[in-house]
């Protein structure tokens, strides 16, 4: 079986956003391997590594060249090969979806992780989009996983609460913390990973162009009132806070 | 027509569903405003889904006992299809947002995901959503015969029914073999109010210091002032509570009108998570914790001594 692991570049979570002109501007902000692909790419090489058949473990990134970074990074976690399709233009989910299914079949993947949330995009859309595409299976906010042979367990959360399920490859896995702990690249897999395989494909073979269009970018920021209490004397702190809450902001009876 | 597929849950229509008519009515589209209901033993859940719909379309199959993604996908395409939906609207709970783009694949459709606002601009649906873990709000649109939208649950007000009750229609369904057994279910119960529904949360962090004090304190409080409970991720990461009840990036987003966090650091993926609610409430010893920059009201004092005069002080 091949496994083909999506990663995406964002900004780490710690760093401020700017918007200018309207837009957000990602202009020196700390870029990272975003955590939930970082959770499939780990998955990908643990199941190898617990004797699954896995025959290659393909990184796949599609955006900017900047985008690199991200794949040397899976490259150097130990996935064998990367493809990037190198491209300036912002696709939504729905349209990335089509380079991922096209880049799955070219493969002949029979397992596809992707992250269970985007951390730009907030979006959950990937993996649900791509697996329609290639008419497959899918199982989203995934934290146990488990191949045997062309069988797939293992257990997820749903609406108010947690699945176990089976299902049969191909199918299209959707990340979760709790699946498991991404490890560090060491030194000399960061040196081994310099000499993989890293093709670059141009958007045009996938004809894949964005459907939704980003109009505008903005930080709301909801003023809040900021009233401090001292917390000194708890009775007298717990009696004032209860008025505010039930004289001023009135959310308590 | 405008296509909402109903979200429900023992047999009761959720509010969700109500919020997702008020999406419709705002968005400017026009054409009748219809609920599907898909699932088994739902005549409630049609019902009262009549008392605010121009018409409900309703699949009460055995074969719809449990949710499934591939088969919700498959009906809603289908009726989405045979009533020349141009606008299909779907809850942005996880199952919705699991759903949905597959429709928006089968419809050959753009699909704007959970959205908090909704309006027409020209030829064009435009939808607010929050993006960047939740820290930008972004407008996008798109334009297209039909277009696919998540939205995200308490962003609309709830609609109120209209008066007249919407006409009620079967429909039959073809539906594919689900691929996916469900092996074991753990359904995460709560006497206490669904934490996407509740007015109001009390949310405990790693600052709570273990998880007896968490029952003490956290659920103490809420059960006093009738609230829902919340977590981060640190406290279910540690195993003091379940993951049902996380709030974050990785959790569930609320939106209540007040959200009282007791021993929360306040980490960018839990704000990203509640950071909407109407009046934010922290107690933290530590004076710097980023919780209190987002806080209307902030006490700088120890969650066990402040708590329990609370909850004592909430008595009267």
């Amino acid at each position: 079986m091949k496994i083909l692991t999506l990663v995406r570049q964002v900004p780490d979570a710690e760093a401020r956003v700017k918007i200018s002109g309207g837009h957000v501007d990602l202009e020196g902000a700390t870029l990272v391997i975003d955590g939930m692909d970082e959770y499939g790419v780990e998955e990908a090489l643990r199941l190898r590594e617990s004797g699954a058949a896995v025959e290659e473990i393909v990184a796949l990134a599609v955006g900017p060249k900047r985008v690199e970074d991200a794949l040397r990074t899976a490259l150097a976690m130990g996935v064998d090969r990367a493809i990037h399709v190198e491209t300036e233009e912002k696709l939504d989910p729905i349209a990335l979806s089509r380079i991922v299914a096209q880049v799955a079949q070219a493969e002949g993947a029979g397992l596809i992780l992707v992250g269970g949330q985007e951390a730009d995009w907030d979006s959950q859309a990937l993996g649900a989009a791509t697996a329609e595409r290639l008419g497959w299976p899918q199982l989203t906010w995934t934290n146990e996983l488990k191949v045997e042979g062309d069988a797939l367990t293992g257990r997820h959360d749903v609406d108010d609460g947690n699945e176990s399920f089976r299902a049969t490859l191909p199918a299209v896995v959707t990340t979760q913390q709790g699946l498991n702990e991404p490890r560090y690249p060491t030194l000399p897999n960061i040196m081994k990973a310099k000499r993989k395989e890293l093709r670059k494909d141009a958007l045009d073979t996938y004809g894949a162009a964005p459907t939704v269009r980003v109009v505008s970018s903005e930080i709301q920021t909801r003023a809040r009132l900021n009233k401090m209490i001292d917390g000194k004397d708890p009775q007298a702190a717990a009696a004032e806070l209860l008025d505010l809450l039930r004289n001023e902001a009135k959310v308590i009876a | 027509m405008i296509l909402i597929v109903a979200e429900h849950s023992g047999g009761q229509l959720a509010k969700s569903t109500l919020e997702m008519v008020t999406a419709a009515r705002e968005s400017g589209r026009e054409g009748p405003i219809t609920v599907l209901v898909l699932g088994q033993g739902t005549a409630d859940v049609a019902t009262a889904a009549a008392g605010v719909a121009d018409q409900v379309l309703v699949a009460d199959l055995p074969a719809l006992a449990q949710y499934n993604a591939e088969l919700w996908a498959a009906a809603t395409t289908q009726i989405a299809q045979e009533g020349e939906a141009h606008t299909v609207i779907i809850g942005g709970s996880r199952s919705g947002r699991e759903f949905a783009p597959r429709v928006a694949v089968r419809l050959d459709a753009p699909y704007l995901e959970d959205a908090i606002g909704l309006k027409t601009s020209g030829e064009a649906l435009q939808a607010q959503r929050y993006t960047y873990l939740a820290r930008v709000t972004e407008t996008v649109e798109a334009e297209a015969p039909v277009i696919v939208v998540s939205v995200k649950p308490g962003s609309f007000a709830p609609a109120q029914a209209t008066g007249a009750a919407g006409e009620q229609y079967d429909v039959e369904l073809d539906l594919p073999a689900p691929r996916v057994e469900v092996t074991g279910r753990s359904v995460e119960k709560s006497s206490r109010v669904a934490l996407t529904e509740a007015d109001v949360i009390v949310s405990g962090g790693r600052g709570v210091g273990s998880s007896e004090n968490f029952t003490a304190y956290v659920e103490g409080l809420a059960d006093r002032i009738g609230a829902g409970v919340g977590a981060t991720r640190a406290v279910v990461d540690a195993g003091w509570r379940p993951y049902a009840e996380q709030v974050g990036q990785t959790g569930k987003t609320v939106q209540p009108k007040a959200y009282v966090a007791l021993g929360v650091s306040g980490a960018v993926q839990h704000l990203s998570g509640m950071g909407k609610s109407k009046y934010i409430v922290a107690i933290n010893k530590d004076a710097e914790a980023p919780i209190f920059k987002v806080a209307d009201y902030g006490i700088v004092g120890d969650v066990n001594q402040i708590v329990p005069a609370l909850i004592e002080a909430a008595r009267k």
